[in-house]
Parts: C-alpha cells; structure tokens; sequence
C-alpha cells in the first residue's frame, strides 16, 4: 500500500525525524494564508500523488511570492499529474503539501528495504541524493553504501555511525543522522513497511538533517495488523476497476491491449497474457479468478473485462485441478446469462472433468468457441478479434 | 529413491481440522500417501478423518513418527505455526498459506538457516512424489511417476509442466512449487541440488516468473553444477513494470526482474527455453532426443 508524501513525513515526524515546516491545502484559497504561517519569500508547492517523478511531471513547483504560489495551487489541484511512473492519464491532485524554500548544503539518499538477495532489511544510503536511486545504483554503485540487519538482531548505533562515517558526514551530525535512521527502521519494521526513502535527506547550511522528501510502502499481507496503516489509505488514487475487483477477490489488473484474459492462478495468467502475445494479440489484463472460484466471481469478472473499452475477445483459460471444469463452466453460462456477451468468447479447459465442461459450454445456446488445447485457444481468439 | 518426500514419508496437517485442512488431508489419504494425522491447538485427543489430532507438532511427532507436515493456517497464525515446526525439528515443512507478512518470513528465513528443517514455501502448492506422497494442494490425478523433476514458483504453471510431462510419457520424479512469496523456504538452487543428486530424475524443468532474481541465480549455479538438461519456462514477458502480477513476489521494480533477463541468463547457462506455456513438455522431448 502507497500513502502520499505529507503522511509520509507525519510519521517521520512522530518518530523524530526532522521534516521541513509545512502546510497542507486542498482549496487554492487556503494558499495565502499557509504561506502566511510558513513565513520567508521562498515556498514549494508539491503535488501529493501516489507516484514518484513528480518532479520530472511538473508536479513540484519553486515559487518566489504569494502569487506564485496561487498560482502553482490553481495549476495542480484538480488536474491530474502525469509522470514517468504514472500512466498516461496520471493520477488526480486532490491536495498539495507547501513548505518553505531551504537552505540546502547538500543532499544525501537514504532508504530501507526488504533485499529478497540477501533475505534481510537492508539500509541503503549514498551521498548522491536528490537523483534516481536506480540511476546511481547502475551507473555508479560504488556510491552505494549498502548495510543488511540481522533479522533477529536489530540496527544498532554502531552501525549507523558506520554509515555516517561511510557518507562522510561532519561528526557533528552523527547524533542526528543516528536519530534518523534508527527513526527509519523502527517505522519500518513497527509499521511493516516494505519500502521506505527519504530522497533527498538534506543537509542544510545550519546543519540540520532533514528529510525534503518521504516516500513510504507498506507489506499488504501486514495490514491486518496496523489498523492506524489502512487509515491512511487514498482510495482516490488506486484503480477503480482493480478496487472493484479485489473486492470479489479477483486480482486484476488492466491494460493496454484487445483481448481479455481470465485464468486460473497468478503464474498461468501472466503466462496467458504472454501467449496472446507469441499468437500475434495483445492482452487487455491480468486477471487471476483463483483457486476456490464461484459462479459469483466468473460472473463479476465477466462484468470487469467487458466494460473495459478496448476488449474486443475474450480468453478464457481454467487448468482445474481442485476446482472442478464442470463448475467453472456453469459459471461461464450463469455469467454470460447474467451479464450478457458482447464479443467472442474462447474457453479452454484443462484437467479435472475437462471433457464434461467444454460439452456443456458447446451445447449451450451461447456462441462459445471450445477448446482444450490452449495455443489452439490463443490463436483463435486472436483470429476472432481481429 | 526421491527428492525430499517417498512413499515412506508420515504426513501430517497443521490446521488440521479447519476446512482447508480438512479437505486437503482427505485428498492426500485418498492418493495413498502415509498420512498419520494432524494439529489443532485445543483440539487434541479428538480423532478426525480416523486420525488422532494433536495438540502440538512436538506430540504428533512423538506419537506418529511424523517426519513431513502440510500447513493451512490463516496468515495471521502462520508464523507460529511455521516456528513450531521448526523448533519441533519436523525435517519436511510444507507451508501452502497465502499472504504472510514479508518481515514475519524474514525472521522464519534467519531461523531456518541454522535448523533441521527445510521449508516449501509458503504461498505454494508443495511438493509430490507421484504414486508415492502427496504434501500439498496440486490435484493428485494428473501426475504420473517418471523421470521429470519440476521446480515453479507458481502452481498452475506446475500443473501445465505435469500435464505435458505426463502426456508426453516421461512422468515426474518429484515435482517442487516453492512459491510466489519474495522471500520463500527452498529457493530454486536448494531444489536444483537435490534433482542433480537423485538417481530418479533424468531431466529438469525450471518454471520461473518476473520478479528478484532468483531465476538469475539458478543459471549460475546450472552452469558449474548441474549435469542434467533442464528446460526453462518464464512467464511474465508482457508483464508491466511496477505492477504485482497477483504474486506478491512478481513485480518488475526499478528495471530489474524482468523476464527477459532471465530468459537471456539461463540460455547463456546453456538452458533450453520453453518459449510458451504449452511448450514445457515438447522443448524437453527435443532436448532428451
């Protein structure tokens, strides 16, 4: 789960780690007056959206007056920002976080993850902050300093001065660079955080450590046990059509191209999709039904892909092995009745009481296309779709 | 002989009585396997499924000989459940629960280091050695014993690979699903290395899928250590970029995990690639001939 920036950094604050005075508005007639608060001649208006590269988007703006700021409110709240990590129809500006201009020094990267290579919570810190991590990962690692903690240990404060050492701080900023990380990992690991990074964690001509930028995932597996985490969630910015779905545990995610998929299991949809593809299609989604489906869920899932504008078929591939192909083709014919079939249809079945399935779907009064051989299936809806 | 589980193998389920337990127990005694009984906490000294329950891992293995459990706890319990296993020194701990917390698995990883366990898992269909033992969820009827070892991070495409393996006549050793999670129990190479050592298989397929770079790792280690051909599938070429493709493991993040990447380590490791779904079976017959 993503929050945006100023929750980010609430919590930074909470656990002592420095972040610039700010205001958050979500009317550009609050602008004066948090410019007002904020005092100085220099301000920034950031957009709050769930998507990094907001930068690059134009969706943060230096302003040097109030009717700077005005303006740069009037400009985002209420558009959608595009960035190099949204899609082409961006995410929508509900509020902007505006904070004071600062007197940067220098600017550091910091950031803690879950390293699936060395299975730890890893720290990762470079004196190159401000830019993509990626970037300065692939074209200069050694400007990487890369730190695992024990899983059944903890950060210690000997290893936070061995960064700040590694970073090259002056001493006088060991205590705070301390405070920082140590705050950082005990978000991470109190709040099930997956992904945490402060890009860039400045330091400013007082010396100060602070945190310019916050950017905070959490592990969904954990929310169950962070009520105080799911409240923080903007279901504004998330898919509507995926939301829908999850809520008939149906994992779906949409894309770019014409034909629907509906399959069985996360690793045989991805494959599904890229077989479209080897046959000369494009896939229209990802979505996995699961293991346990019910004719509810066939049904709701026939609803999504059809009210997506770009589907023009429809693939369905069930490999059934707990689940009966029997009962799955129940739920394709009690679906269709339902919800009505607008396009071509092409069912392959596979496995338990496979036989049986694809007889019912091909005696029925619908135009389904039966198949059990799954290139075959591929290259027919493909050819259907064209 | 075999990898990891035989027709010597005592099974038991850890969430034995709930209905997933329940359901996947009776499945399990149906295939043959040696299944001795179960765990519930609260519930021991009851008989389920003509087979006593107990009250902890410890106790069943004491009184049953248990050497391999099957859990399907709910999330929130898995860790324990997991834990329990472990201390318990249970030498085989398929783990089928969807959706732990990554830090809780952090933790199980740390502890699994230094144990007598090893782990399938979670998040996985488990293992089967064909007409011999089934610890797991995978539908029973479609495999066929034979020479093929199959490792898949995902449980339908495990299923494709039994399917084609079957229908092609060579059958399976023991086939392996470790798993959608990024961080699991047995990883591709824990796997490799048994398959490598068993005189049962002959040949190996390797279904991977975007995300980390376990697949990456594998291809190294195929390179100096492993004799055996092994045919590859990899799923997720036309996966986007920053999106969970339903596992929790399969998201291409920050340019790396990338399915053709993958593809293109383990040809240089001298791997076959399947270039479908459909075609596991067909690129190893090609292979073997």
């Amino acid at each position: 789960m993503h929050i945006h920036e100023y929750q980010a950094k609430g919590l930074f604050k909470q656990f002592g780690i420095q972040t610039p005075e700010s205001v958050l508005i979500s009317d550009k007639g609050e602008a004066k007056s948090a410019c007002k608060t904020l005092g100085g001649s220099l301000w920034v208006v950031k957009a709050q959206v769930h998507a990094g590269g907001r930068g690059k988007g134009g969706g943060v703006i230096i302003c040097h007056s109030i009717e700077e700021v005005q303006k740069a409110c009037e400009k985002l709240l209420g558009s959608n920002l595009v960035t190099p990590q949204t899609d082409n129809k961006g995410l929508p500006i509900y509020q902007v976080l505006i904070e004071g201009g600062q007197d940067i020094k220098h600017e550091l990267y910091l950031g803690l993850l879950v390293d699936r290579q060395s299975q730890k919570i890893t720290v990762l810190s470079s004196t190159e902050g401000g830019m993509d991590i990626e970037t300065v990962a692939k074209d200069t690692p050694e400007k990487i300093i890369k730190l695992g903690i024990d899983p059944l240990g903890t950060l210690t404060a000997k290893q936070c001065l061995n960064i700040a050492t590694q970073l090259g701080l002056d001493e006088g900023l060991n205590t705070q660079f301390e405070k920082t990380l140590m705050g950082l990992y005990s978000i991470f690991t109190q709040k099930d955080a997956s992904l945490i990074e402060i890009n860039p964690l400045i330091i400013t001509r007082e010396s100060a450590l602070i945190a310019l930028d916050g950017k905070i995932d959490f592990d969904d597996n954990a929310l169950y046990r962070h009520e105080d985490v799911v409240a923080l969630r903007d279901i504004r910015q998330e898919d509507e059509k995926e939301n829908e779905a999850s809520q008939y545990q149906l994992n779906y995610i949409s894309l770019d191209g014409s034909i629907a998929c509906m399959v069985n299991g996360a690793g045989l949809a991805m494959a599904t999709m890229d077989l479209i593809e080897h046959q000369g299609g494009s896939p229209a989604n990802f979505l996995d039904v699961g293991g346990g489906t019910t004719a509810e869920r066939v049904a709701k899932a026939f609803e999504l892909i059809q009210s997506e504008q770009n589907v023009k078929g429809i693939l369905v591939n069930i490999f059934g092995g707990i689940v009966r192909c029997d009962l799955i083709a129940e739920g394709i014919l009690t679906a269709i009745q339902k919800v009505g079939l607008s396009m071509p249809i092409v069912v392959r079945l596979e496995g338990t009481n496979a036989k049986q399935g694809l007889k019912m779907l091909s005696e029925s009064n619908f135009n389904v296309h039966v198949e059990s051989d799954l290139t075959k299936a591929a290259q027919a809806i493909v050819e259907m779709s064209q | 002989m075999s990898v990891l589980i035989n027709k010597n193998t005592k099974v038991i389920t850890q969430g034995f009585t709930g209905k997933q337990g329940t359901f996947h127990s009776q499945q399990s005694i149906a295939y043959g396997s040696d299944f001795v009984g179960g765990v519930t906490p609260g519930k021991g000294g009851q008989i389920h499924l003509e087979r006593p329950v107990f009250d902890s891992v410890k106790e069943a293995m004491n009184e049953t000989g248990a050497n391999a459990t099957m859990i399907y706890v709910p999330p929130r319990f898995a860790y324990d459940s997991i834990m329990e296993a472990i201390e318990a020194e249970m030498p085989v701990i398929a783990c089928i629960t969807e959706g732990i917390p990554v830090q809780d698995m952090l933790k199980i990883k740390a502890v699994l280091r230094d144990s007598n366990s090893v782990l399938i898992g979670p998040n996985c269909p488990g293992v089967i050695t064909p007409d011999e033992c089934k610890l797991g969820i995978m539908p029973g009827n479609i495999h066929q014993a034979g020479s093929v070892g199959i490792v898949s991070r995902s449980g339908t495409l495990t299923y494709e690979a039994v399917d084609q393996t079957t229908k092609a006549g060579l059958g399976q050793s023991t086939c392996i699903g470790i798993g959608g999670d990024p961080i699991q129990g047995m990883n591709f190479i824990d796997c490799l290395k048994r398959f490598e050592a068993d005189d049962k298989t002959q040949s190996i397929i390797m279904v991977g899928e975007i995300g980390g770079s376990a697949e990456e790792e594998a291809a190294e280690y195929i390179k100096s250590n492993v004799s055996k051909p092994v045919v590859s599938y990899i799923a997720g070429l036309t996966a986007p970029k920053g999106k969970r493709m339903g596992h929790a493991g399969a998201v291409i993040s920050g340019g790396s995990g990338k399915a053709a990447d993958k593809i293109k380590a383990l040809e240089n490791a001298g791997v076959a690639i399947a270039p479908t779904p459909t075609t596991m079976g067909s690129t190893l017959l090609e292979v073997l001939m």
